[in-house]
């Protein structure tokens, strides 16, 4: 019982340290956040050239085109989170170190989760004020979605990034990779995040939550697994 | 890295008699169109059009085998570690994207008379396009990795995940269509059209089986051949 207990805190220690490393060179230079936060907010100008300037229609595509400007500003992010140890031929020693090699998943993961939440949340704050959109009454929820939705995009992200960004082709193979993969999940926050922004007469947002628990479980716990064979090849 | 030659020859597979076999698919396969244009009547609404039926249908049947195949031989695969199954659900893959694409095509080509459009955000349609898309993504990936072992088990890892996600993208772009509108189609069988549709299946089937066979023989050729050169190098350096 001790053991079990112990080696529990071993992968947390692990976790811990790996999300802690990532984050901490991200915070020494901060020139990747920056970069990444000002092209998301980019996008969103953009998507306001492409669609407005009327506001009725620039209100009812806010929620896709965040969702857009979080993807393509995140694609970054997940290639970045390897690129460090690649540049320094530092991911093989890390893989020496005794231990499961999931947790180094996990680390990351965790690392970039903070990363694309503290982008998401920039992003949509910018969003709402160009595009002008109220904070909805059920916003408790909309936060739920956001991050329903971030766990999704950032799991597959930082699992794709482990392979893309080993390739010769990583610019091009990370989205074309990842973006199939995350119809569902950008459906499901996309739709969500219209429904509960408007009324949500036709109580579609509970149903979208669902998908998105469910697509969050499975692609957790699929990664965590597959993670071991990628990461070794 | 002095291992001898021997045992880093792979056995490639002999064609034996597929190639028999294919011209069988072949002969089948047409007298299948014949029999199944032959004896439908035209349809009361779609006229001739109908007939597109016995190639598009069956075309989307092999759509779903193939993305079957792919897990099944990645997950072999991650688990034995044996080179044959790699290149199956490589050669699965790409005869399962070729059909995909056929089916898309056939679809447009149907639904420009019908619907009046080449492309309507139809959720079969949309979904079969997304997973179409996903498909593409995992024969990338192949073609951007040299090293055979790693592309194994990084295409095997990508090829369970992505057909770990088909159910998911089917029922999500379901919902997204559904929830807003309903859009029906109805399509009621005739017996007259069923038959000509299910000899077409085992036609395609068939088809479908002499492509994946055809298309490993020669990737196991190929990586022999690579695996050959890198004993060459290693002798020679």
């Amino acid at each position: 019982m001790t053991r079990v207990r112990s080696q529990g805190g071993d992968h947390w220690r692990r976790i811990r340290a790996i999300a802690w490393k990532d984050l901490t060179t991200e915070r020494r230079s901060k020139a990747g956040f920056n970069a990444v936060v000002s092209l998301g907010i980019t996008i969103l100008v953009l998507f306001g050239f492409a669609l407005g300037p009327d506001a009725q229609a620039l209100r009812d595509a806010a929620p896709g085109a965040l969702w857009l400007a979080v993807l393509f500003a995140g694609v970054l992010a997940f290639n970045r989170s390897y690129q460090v140890e690649l540049d320094t031929g530092a991911l093989e020693p890390l893989l020496l170190y005794p231990g499961a090699r999931w947790t180094i998943f996990t680390g990351k993961l965790l690392a970039n989760m903070l990363f694309v939440g503290l982008l998401l949340v920039i992003v949509v704050v910018a969003g709402m004020v160009l595009f002008a959109v109220k904070v909805p009454d059920a916003w408790p929820t909309v936060i739920a979605v956001l991050a329903l939705g971030a766990i999704g995009l950032v799991t597959l992200g930082t699992f794709y990034a482990s392979m893309a960004s080993r390739s010769r082709a990583r610019e091009v193979l990370l989205p074309l990779l990842l973006f199939p993969m995350l119809v569902p999940v950008l459906l499901a926050a996309m739709q969500a995040s219209k429904a509960l922004i408007g009324a949500d007469m036709m109580l579609e947002a509970g149903a979208w939550i669902k998908m998105l628990i469910a697509y969050d479980i499975i692609f957790v716990l699929a990664t965590h697994l597959a993670f071991e064979h990628v990461i070794e090849a | 890295m002095t291992s001898p030659a021997s045992s880093l020859e792979i056995q490639v597979p002999k064609a034996g008699s597929w190639p028999v076999f294919g011209w069988f698919t072949l002969a089948f396969l047409v007298f299948a169109q014949w029999y199944a244009i032959a004896t439908s009547p035209a349809d009361r609404d779609m006229g001739d059009l109908q007939k597109i039926l016995y190639v598009h249908v069956p075309a989307s049947w092999i759509m779903s085998i193939t993305f079957a195949l792919v897990f099944v031989y990645s997950l072999l695969y991650l688990w034995k570690g044996k080179d044959s199954y790699d290149l199956l659900a490589a050669s699965s893959a790409e005869v399962g994207a070729t059909f995909v694409g056929l089916t898309l095509v056939q679809g447009m080509i149907w639904g420009k008379p019908t619907w009046g459009v080449w492309w309507t955000w139809d959720a079969r349609l949309t979904s079969t396009l997304v997973l179409f898309l996903v498909f593409v993504g995992y024969l990338a990936l192949r073609a951007f990795i040299d090293e055979p072992q790693r592309r194994g088990q990084w295409s095997a890892a990508v090829g369970v995940l992505g057909a770990i996600n088909v159910p998911i993208v089917w029922m999500s772009v379901r919902w997204w269509r559904t929830l807003h509108q309903m859009q029906s189609t109805p399509q009621t069988m005739e017996p007259v059209y069923r038959n000509g549709l299910l000899i077409n299946f085992l036609a395609f089937t068939l088809l479908a089986v002499y492509l994946i066979r055809r298309r490993y023989e020669a990737a196991m050729t190929a990586r022999a051949a690579e695996l050959a050169l890198q004993v060459a190098a290693l002798r020679g350096g």
